[in-house]
């Protein structure tokens, strides 16, 4: 029983390692190839990883990612695959800063509020997707692709100066949040402000966890992922079951944006990060659908994000990282169905030596075989 | 309803679907009930620019690049391996094509383009067919990657050179267009008219006639070589058994990994020529972000179209058409076509209830009624209507038809060799 945790803990640690050293073996290369130095770049990005200003973003940046790799992983974790986490969270984030520029509450109604829309929203968003797949057998992939470019058109109409839009210059703004709105941030002296809201990313992640591992709800949805016939032959009803999940996944999308837009911008702008749904799919693949993995993986990439910039002024060029990043998914979805598809032979071959070896199955040391052997 | 379960039922007869078939008579029964449609909205309006020669060959040209990428969908999935890559491997068109394109000439920028687009489907064949890594996890790194690593070649291969900069390529050379002399002038002359349907039928062809690129040439006989390839070539039917059964394919004999990997390979070579007509033809340059998610659109334009190559060609015309609106129709023109949809929501609505199915039925002629009222008391649209469209008609046509379309059966699922035994 010991002996087998442990080749299973090794199993689960060697896919992320191996893809991390194969994406930085390949960075390497292509470092090489462009005429550069293959090492520099590193030991310039871990420097600024010791900053106390960098550190102060990378924090930031890796909540709004967490969130969203949060809101893509549980799609995953039932075989749905939300793409329009990326739409999701925009339109939630500008109707966030929409009703917090027109409502002017007390703050403790007010942050309820905003939350409140910015969850609503997401799910709503999502829920179209839901909806059809349940009724009409749409696929939710090609439904969220979609529905992420209505998004788009909708917000360019949202930022319309006749509808909620604010012109501050050549910029588009939905005009700035009630300061009841305002979520205050920690302050770190001349480091800058770590984002109030990194508390609810890291709240988020353990009722992730708790949902997910602990209830009944979660052990469904796992199951439906593992086998949906399986899971409707013990009762769940699928459809709802997918329904719930897009919901879900979508109201968690929708709050991603919201540590930088109570905490910093307070305002939907043109400058408003994009792109993070699309990123937190890679998050989530690196992180395992793992709320623990997920928030390494997310540190990671905001590392890259904000470690790179420095690079541009020794002579590299700080599209390395979105490279490295790129390869890191490559490699790690890869790694994980080589090293799983290894652990299984050996469970297989574990197996047929013990039947030849005339041993009952189960009957001897442990049931531990039928566990799976490395997660996805 | 009854047409779907009465399909799902096994049987020994071949399942031939019974007029549902999008064939060729059909298809220009289609188009022409279309025009005739718009013919006669574009009269009631006086919107005259719906069907101008101009607007035609602007959606033409719109539409190539959605229509390639689609064509690399089609050839993926009909292998059976589902390629959201395809934006990814359109940025390495884009990016290769125009790289090649401003030092060797354009026609050398394309054969190169297309190797690019080739690489990216390579990459995705590795990991989809030898790893069986889920295919959509696949291409959505792709995607990353490819515009990581162009966003990173970029400032390397063109800052510095006369007319580069670090986001755009130097200027690439026109492969020329050319206008079939004579027949031109006079569609054009038709067009102006304004006579009922004539007209616009002379707007339709006069489009494809004006101004036309070799490539686009290129790009719409792409469209009947894909389908007698795929359907009328012994080469085609393994491929399209991969599709459907790979391991009765393996069984007689076909190497499924084989075909697996020659049908990604030229769909990410077909996404990478519609990268190559975005950065030589649409604009004379790369431009980070040119693609600007017309790789999805292109998947989005096959499913539309059933995963065959004549639906696909109508999505995709379909799409660049409203493009096309949006760049140059402005806001009557778009106003127009809501009192079309109206009426197309109509029609629908009767074809609904005839057949007694009175809940969808009323559903549509409400919001039909409700779009001809927004026609009546408005004058123009937003735009950012407009750029939606496309992307609204293909959610309804998917949500009104989903349980119609008929994706190919082993479409993204793993595959081993020797499953079968």
């Amino acid at each position: 029983m010991k002996k087998f945790d442990k080749e299973r803990l090794l199993l689960a640690v060697a896919g992320p390692v191996i893809a991390l050293v194969v994406a930085v073996a390949l960075t390497s290369v292509v470092l090489i190839a462009s005429g550069k130095n293959p090492f520099e770049p590193y030991s310039i990005m871990f420097e600024q990883a010791t900053f106390s200003d960098i550190q102060v973003l990378i924090i930031n940046q890796a909540s709004l990612y967490y969130i969203a790799a949060l809101a893509v992983a549980i799609g995953f974790r039932m075989n749905l695959f939300n793409i329009g986490v990326d739409g999701q969270y925009q339109l939630a984030a500008m109707m966030t800063a929409v009703v917090g520029a027109h409502a002017s509450l007390p703050a403790v109604l007010q942050v309820p509020l905003l939350l409140l829309t910015a969850v609503l929203t997401g799910a709503f968003w999502s829920g179209i997707a839901g909806v059809l797949k349940v009724t009409r057998g749409v696929s939710e992939v090609v439904a969220t692709i979609m529905l992420n470019a209505i998004a788009t058109s909708l917000i360019a109409y949202f930022w319309l100066p006749n509808v909620f839009g604010v012109k501050v210059g050549n910029n588009n703004t939905t005009g700035e949040m009630h300061e009841s709105g305002w979520i205050p941030g920690f302050d770190m002296g001349d480091a800058g402000e770590i984002y109030g809201l990194v508390v609810l990313a890291a709240l988020l992640g353990i009722g992730y966890w708790v949902v997910l591992n602990r209830t009944r709800f979660g052990f469904d949805l796992r199951a439906s992922g593992a086998s949906e016939t399986a899971a409707a032959a013990s009762g769940v009803n699928p459809k709802r079951m997918v329904l719930t999940a897009m919901l879900i996944s979508g109201g968690l999308a929708g709050l991603a944006g919201l540590p930088i837009l109570l905490g910093d911008s307070h305002t939907y702008s043109l400058n408003f990060p994009t792109g993070i749904g699309f990123l937190g799919i890679g998050i989530a693949l690196l992180g395992r659908n793992n709320p623990t993995g997920i928030a390494f993986a997310a540190l990671l990439w905001a590392w890259l994000d904000k470690a790179s910039p420095e690079l541009d002024f020794h002579g590299y060029d700080k599209e390395i990282a979105v490279i490295m990043q790129g390869l890191i998914v490559i490699a790690v979805v890869v790694s994980y169905e080589a090293v799983r598809e290894w652990g299984l032979r050996r469970q297989q071959r574990r197996v047929g030596a013990e039947l030849a070896a005339g041993h009952v199955l189960g009957a001897t040391s442990d049931n531990s075989i039928q566990k799976e052997v490395a997660g996805r | 309803m009854t047409t779907v379960t009465d399909l799902n039922q096994p049987s020994l007869q071949p399942t031939a679907p019974k007029g549902r078939r999008l064939t060729l008579p059909v298809l220009l029964l289609v188009i022409a009930g279309g025009l005739a449609l718009t013919s006669i909205v574009r009269i009631i309006t006086g919107a005259d620019g719906i069907t101008n020669v101009s607007q035609m060959s602007t959606a033409l040209e719109l539409a190539v690049p959605i229509g390639l990428a689609g064509l690399g969908g089609l050839w993926a999935e009909r292998a059976g391996v589902v390629n959201i890559g395809l934006e990814g491997m359109m940025i390495l068109g884009t990016w290769f094509g125009a790289w090649a394109g401003y030092q060797w000439g354009p026609w050398n920028g394309i054969l190169i383009g297309i190797i690019g687009g080739c690489v990216g489907g390579l990459l995705h064949a590795i990991v989809t067919v030898t790893f069986n890594v889920n295919h959509i996890v696949s291409g959505v790194a792709i995607n990353i990657l490819a515009l990581g690593a162009t966003r990173y070649l970029a400032p390397l291969a063109f800052e510095g050179v006369q007319g580069g900069s670090a986001k755009q390529s130097p200027p690439v050379e026109s492969i020329g267009n050319f206008t079939v002399p004579g027949l031109s002038d006079a569609l054009v002359d038709l067009n102006d008219k304004g006579w009922f349907f004539i007209s616009d039928l002379a707007g339709l062809l006069g489009g494809l006639v004006t101004n036309v690129s070799w490539l686009t040439l290129i790009a719409i006989a792409l469209i009947p070589a894909t389908w007698w390839i795929l359907w009328r070539t012994a080469f085609g039917l393994r491929l399209r058994s991969c599709g459907e059964n790979p391991v009765a394919a393996e069984s007689l004999g076909v190497n499924v990994y084989k075909y697996k990997y020659l049908a990604v390979i030229i769909s990410g070579g077909l996404a990478g020529l519609g990268g190559v007509f975005l950065s030589i033809v649409a604009n004379p340059f790369y431009l980070e972000g040119q693609t600007s998610g017309r790789g999805y659109i292109g998947l989005a334009a096959m499913i539309f179209g059933n995963w065959m190559p004549g639906g696909l060609a109508l999505g995709a015309g379909l799409f660049g058409y409203t493009d096309s609106l949006n760049l140059r129709g402005g806001a009557e023109n778009v106003h127009a076509l809501l009192l079309l949809g109206a009426i197309l929501l109509a029609i629908g609505a009767v074809w609904l209830l005839v057949r007694k199915r009175y809940v969808p039925g009323v559903i549509t002629l409400a919001v039909g009624v409700l779009m001809f009222t927004w026609y009546s008391l408005t004058d123009e649209v937003p735009n950012q209507v407009v750029s939606a469209t496309p992307y609204v008609i293909t959610l309804l046509v998917l949500s009104l038809s989903a349980q119609r379309l008929r994706m190919p059966k082993a479409d993204g699922m793993p595959y081993r060799r020797g499953q079968g035994k």
